[in-house]
């Protein structure tokens, strides 16, 4: 078979294998707690996907288009939030919330966007930062008793469908992390190979020559922008429903960093390096404080034991590593050793090829 | 009157703290365009460094004396700490710049969650020298004594970075290095050594901001580093990148309206309105107040 054919193929039955896993009731020990369909266990899964599309929407950004944001977190905020305070605090039926989520989700970033997008590098990080940052501090002032401050509120289950309620139900809400996975990967796939697609990259790579070429760089990083924040805030009205209501932690600029961590662990400027990351930390994050509390770890010393309980020193740590050995991330490892296979593996491997012996010469010019 | 002169006070006090984060964080980047994710944890270093030594200093009867050799402490592991970072972390990746962002993020991130794995996730409390918990009357507002502490510390610590950078033959570098490096480079300075010099300076201003931030909340936590950060950036940027008098002057303008707002406004308000000026700054002078390299 041809590479096209099997590039359809293996994730095709990659998805069927996944849609199945609520039917298996098979005990992984070791990796899980308990068997695959049990409720817990699917839970776990289900964040691991939804953040695996999450990571994707914040690669498209990041990676395609070369935007630093440090206000992600934000819009995926927005789904979350608004969600619940529609269905808990307004009482809004399920339909109604859902579209008035999805016309936010629209509507800011495209203001948002068209005014920041104004500015370049460290100062478009700098306003993305900003703007997340008033989200933050409104969720914790609690204007008129919506957000519920640090303390937030559950959602009212009474507001949501039937088939979202439970632990019984976890199934479902398994599924709809990974139609949500799914949806977001056919699309990024879609933007990226389209014409604007390739002018994101473009815009990474040389935003001047695409300005000489007589395009807008403001209008297509603009349209990014939006895809990429509607995305993430689908992603929070997901998340919302997998959780008993939101959390204040959603709108930091920690959770906005810990999206860039996923992106760069998996390989930026990849759809299937993204995920991976996203996947990969979501379930570290969840597992490694197991792991801290076996017995094989309480057993060690002290200075081992402590440093190997706290997950987030362990994922700090990799992270680093990964920068330093591995600059295209996990997935980079995975392709490093293997020839090229198409013309456009060729060209961009003999570019990085290139850059590494022209690096070294640039140096020693400078500092000669 | 007096909740106003208290406000203004208040307001210099945190703005003091904001400066000595931000000075490190502006040299650092005007000289190595580095966004320093890191300077977070240095303060933090610094705040858990004098609280432990001050902790164990159980010999010495002398409170003031027991703050002042911890702070000292805290100061030396900040500027060890910051060096070791540059050597081992920062250089290596020399030039690319978001690699080396990348990894001031992870470090952050690996930073504090060891902090909260060694002495956990809740604050301590921390035992403040008595004369700053007392208050002075100025014109007729109960001003707590720490203020004045922090105040003089930034002004200090403001007046030696001045005559360093103006008077001595790193400081001329250090400059010189933030207008154009290459041309520094080509007249045959090993720049380089400027790097961790401008880290280990940033580390100790830092870990400054760190001690001094023990007894401005008595206590420390795993987490205030972070928080102190962002408003860091903020002044940062608002300041404009590299330049220390523009850092200065942003300081005590964001410290002086998040007092104002959140009292005059409601809670909240101060941190809204700071970064409303943030976004008003950078869209009508994307190079900061000072107008020095941004972007």
């Amino acid at each position: 078979m041809s590479r096209r054919t099997w590039e359809i193929v293996l994730p095709a039955s990659l998805v069927v294998l996944l849609a199945f896993v609520p039917k298996i009731s098979a005990d992984i020990p070791r990796l899980f707690n308990g068997p695959l369909n049990s409720p817990g266990t699917l839970q776990l899964l289900a964040l691991c996907l939804l953040f695996g599309g999450v990571a994707l929407t914040y690669d498209l950004l990041f990676g395609y288009t070369g935007l630093l944001s440090f206000g992600h977190a934000f819009y995926f905020a927005v789904g979350v939030y608004f969600t619940a305070i529609a269905l808990t605090k307004w009482h809004w039926g399920f339909g109604p919330s859902l579209l008035f989520v999805a016309a936010l989700g629209l509507v800011l970033p495209t203001l948002i966007g068209a005014v920041s997008l104004r500015v370049g590098g460290i100062a478009f990080a700098m306003v993305t930062l900003a703007v997340a940052q008033v989200g933050a501090v409104l969720v914790i002032k609690n204007p008129r008793g919506w957000t519920g401050g640090e303390e937030a509120f559950g959602t009212d289950y009474a507001a949501l469908p039937d088939a979202f309620v439970g632990v019984l139900n976890t199934k479902n809400l398994y599924w709809l992390a990974l139609v949500y996975a799914v949806a977001v990967f056919l699309i990024v796939r879609w933007a990226v190979e389209s014409s604007p697609g390739r002018i994101w990259q473009a815009i990474r790579e040389n935003e001047q020559r695409v300005e000489v070429l007589g395009l807008h760089p403001h209008r297509y990083k603009l349209m990014a922008f939006v895809l990429s924040s509607f995305l993430a805030t689908a992603g929070g009205v997901v998340y919302l429903l997998l959780q008993t209501g939101p959390t204040p932690h959603v709108t930091s600029a920690d959770f906005t960093l810990t999206l860039l961590i996923m992106v760069v662990l998996g390989g930026a400027g990849t759809k299937w390096g993204a995920m991976i990351g996203g996947v990969l930390y979501t379930y570290l994050n969840n597992r490694l404080g197991a792991v801290g509390d076996s017995s094989t770890v309480q057993g060690l010393p002290e200075v081992l034991r402590v440093p190997l309980s706290e997950p987030l020193f362990l994922l700090g740590t990799l992270f680093i590593l990964i920068v330093f050995f591995a600059p295209g991330g996990i997935t980079g490892l995975a392709t490093r050793g293997r020839r090229p296979t198409s013309m456009r593996q060729l060209e961009s491997s003999l570019r990085a090829e290139r850059a590494e012996v022209t690096a070294p010469v640039q140096t020693t010019e400078e500092g000669a | 009157m007096s909740t106003f002169v208290l406000l203004t006070i208040t307001g210099l006090g945190l703005g003091a703290m904001y400066f000595l984060i931000a000075s490190g964080l502006s040299l650092i980047y005007g000289l190595m365009g580095v966004l320093n994710f890191a300077h977070g944890f240095f303060l933090t270093v610094g705040a858990y460094g004098t609280w432990w030594m001050e902790l164990h200093l159980t010999g010495i009867g002398s409170i003031w004396l027991r703050y002042m050799i911890g702070a000292a402490f805290g100061i030396a592991l900040g500027a060890l700490v910051a060096g070791v970072v540059e050597l081992v972390l920062i250089r290596p990746l020399y030039q690319r710049h978001i690699e080396q962002v990348l990894v001031t993020v992870g470090l952050a991130i690996a930073g504090t969650a060891l902090v909260q794995a060694i002495w956990g996730a809740d604050q301590r409390a921390f035992v403040t020298p008595p004369w700053l918990n007392e208050t002075t009357d100025v014109l007729g507002a109960k001003v707590p004594n720490d203020r004045w502490l922090e105040i003089a510390t930034a002004a200090v610590v403001f007046v030696l970075l001045q005559l360093f950078l103006r008077r001595t033959r790193y400081g001329l570098i250090i400059r010189a290095g933030v207008e154009n490096r290459s041309m520094v480079q080509a007249l045959g300075i090993d720049v380089r050594k400027a790097f961790t010099l401008v880290f280990a300076i940033g580390g100790v201003a830092a870990a400054l901001a760190g001690a001094l931030s023990n007894v401005y909340f008595g206590s420390v936590t795993p987490e205030r580093g972070t928080s102190l950060l962002i408003f860091a950036f903020i002044v940062v940027v608002i300041g404009g990148l590299g330049s220390l008098g523009g850092s200065a002057v942003a300081s005590v303008v964001v410290g002086l309206s998040q007092q104002y707002a959140n009292y005059y406004g409601s809670t909240g308000m101060g941190e809204i309105v700071v970064i409303l000026l943030l976004g008003v700054v950078l869209l009508v002078r994307p190079r900061g107040l000072a107008g020095a390299v941004a972007t």
